[in-house]
């Protein structure tokens, strides 16, 4: 136990904040992932074949190839990608962008193919009639999706949007590759120093299931609340 | 556009998918065995069996594949007993670890997989066996497994793509798989966009392939 002990003799205050960090990185990729997610929807939803065509490869691309070989096109690609942005506008000197971002990006984007899927299938279970209803009102475009499609497509995405969060709480554990501290990272140097890896790889495990088990908790109330009405 | 990577590295990523297909079928098929042993005791009537059988998928499917790898690989061969024994044989290698790691986590998904299908089927069809007096293993065999297999089918084909892209991970425990290898070719040319290409095609080449396949089985299987 005074491996976990907190401060300089033991690995509990390391593991803490690499636990913040997992979560950190979990909730950007989710929020990028909703970013994509709003790009694309629109795309796989729209009369034109051609925007079909790119939502679609967006969505099979992403999730018919392994997240690590994406993970390591972001984290080798990367800072190329940038330079070469960089250079267009005169910038020459060498960039270097941080694990977080490259990670959070590249889980993020990964999560938005599925939050897209989900939000696709969502919006495409509302009853037609709610759309032409809120024709038949006369309400503004904005309105109309933000009080009558939201709330409804809500509901009908949360279930599945918590499996979207589960996928990319666990993919956050491949970042660990590119060097970000992060429960996985935190643990692989812990069991080198203390060649204990059976136990800091099986705390590991635990802090996950913890992680996955508060979240579900959460996700199970705001199912209720936007349940209330039905 | 480096054309010339992407050509001269096909072939050695086109060898490496033969790995990645190894490591695929064999837990795939120890993983079937796993999930439908589970099932079964996961819908037995004595609590602890499957409380037992729900704390394995649990487990297995709340934790990141990569820390299964790592507890397996890593973490196995510090406990004494196991080194010495004729195990240590198996868990030495790499490979196996990957195998095994790979088999208990598709054998948790497939073992709820197959619960869920076998608690759908209308308990007409199994009153209907009884009433024409078969025995308990009869509507066992021929009627609750044959309409689990056709219910299971679509789920059973997510989770076999699920588990393509899982065996990337063995690139991880230094297996040279496909992402092992284009991984490597990325790391000594610095050329990540050609070979993302190349060896993203094979996976969605092979995506499709299992797609297609599940559709066909589908079909065949559709009453």
């Amino acid at each position: 136990m005074s491996l976990l002990s907190f401060g300089n003799s033991g690995w509990g205050d390391e593991l803490f904040f690499a636990t913040l960090m997992t979560l950190a990185v979990s909730i950007t990729a989710m929020i990028i992932g909703f970013i994509f997610a709003l790009i694309f929807t629109p795309l796989k939803l729209s009369k034109n074949k051609f925007l079909n065509i790119i939502a679609n490869s967006y969505t099979t691309v992403i999730r018919g190839v392994p997240e690590l070989l994406v993970i390591y096109l972001f984290f080798f690609g990367g800072s190329g990608a940038v330079m070469f942005v960089a250079s267009i506008f005169g910038y020459n000197e060498y960039i270097e962008i941080n694990a977080f971002i490259t990670g959070s990006f590249a889980i993020g984007i990964i999560s938005g193919a599925y939050s897209t899927e989900v939000f696709r299938g969502a919006i495409q279970s509302i009853d037609k009639g709610q759309f032409e209803a809120s024709q038949v009102l006369g309400l503004k475009k904005p309105i109309h999706f933000l009080k009558v499609i939201l709330p409804q497509m809500l509901r009908l995405a949360i279930p599945n949007l918590s499996n979207v969060w589960q996928i990319t709480l666990k993919d956050t554990s491949l970042i660990s590759v590119t060097g970000l501290v992060e429960i996985m990272r935190q643990s692989y140097i812990a069991a080198g120093s203390t060649r204990d890896p059976l136990f800091f790889y099986s705390f590991a495990a635990l802090l996950y299931l913890l992680l996955t088990f508060l979240s579900m908790k959460l996700i199970n109330k705001l199912e209720i609340k936007y349940n209330r009405g039905f | 556009m480096d054309f010339d990577l992407m050509l001269n590295s096909f072939p050695k990523l086109l060898d490496a998918t033969l790995v990645t297909l190894k490591l695929l079928s064999l837990s795939l098929i120890i993983g079937l065995f796993l999930g439908f042993c589970f099932a079964i005791l996961r819908l037995s009537k004595n609590i602890f069996i499957s409380r037992f059988a729900y704390g394995y998928s649990y487990l297995f499917r709340g934790t990141p594949l990569l820390v299964q790898i790592f507890i397996i690989y890593f973490g196995l061969g510090q406990i004494e007993l196991l080194r010495t024994s004729i195990l240590w044989v198996v868990l030495k290698e790499p490979y196996w670890c990957a195998i095994i790691a790979f088999s208990l986590n598709t054998g948790a998904y497939t073992s709820e997989i197959i619960r869920s299908a076998l608690q759908t089927i209308k308990p007409g069809f199994i009153e209907a066996g009884k009433s024409l007096g078969l025995s308990n293993k009869i509507i066992f065999f021929k009627i609750q497994i044959p309409i689990a297999i056709r219910q299971s089918l679509p789920a059973y084909g997510n989770e076999i793509i699920l588990m393509l892209k899982g065996t990337s991970l063995a690139s991880t425990v230094t297996l040279m798989d496909l992402t092992g290898v284009a991984k490597y070719i990325i790391s000594t040319t610095f050329k990540p966009v050609e070979v993302f290409i190349v060896a993203g095609s094979i996976y969605l080449f092979l995506t499709f392939l299992i797609h297609n396949l599940i559709k066909f089985l589908e079909k065949k299987y559709s009453y």
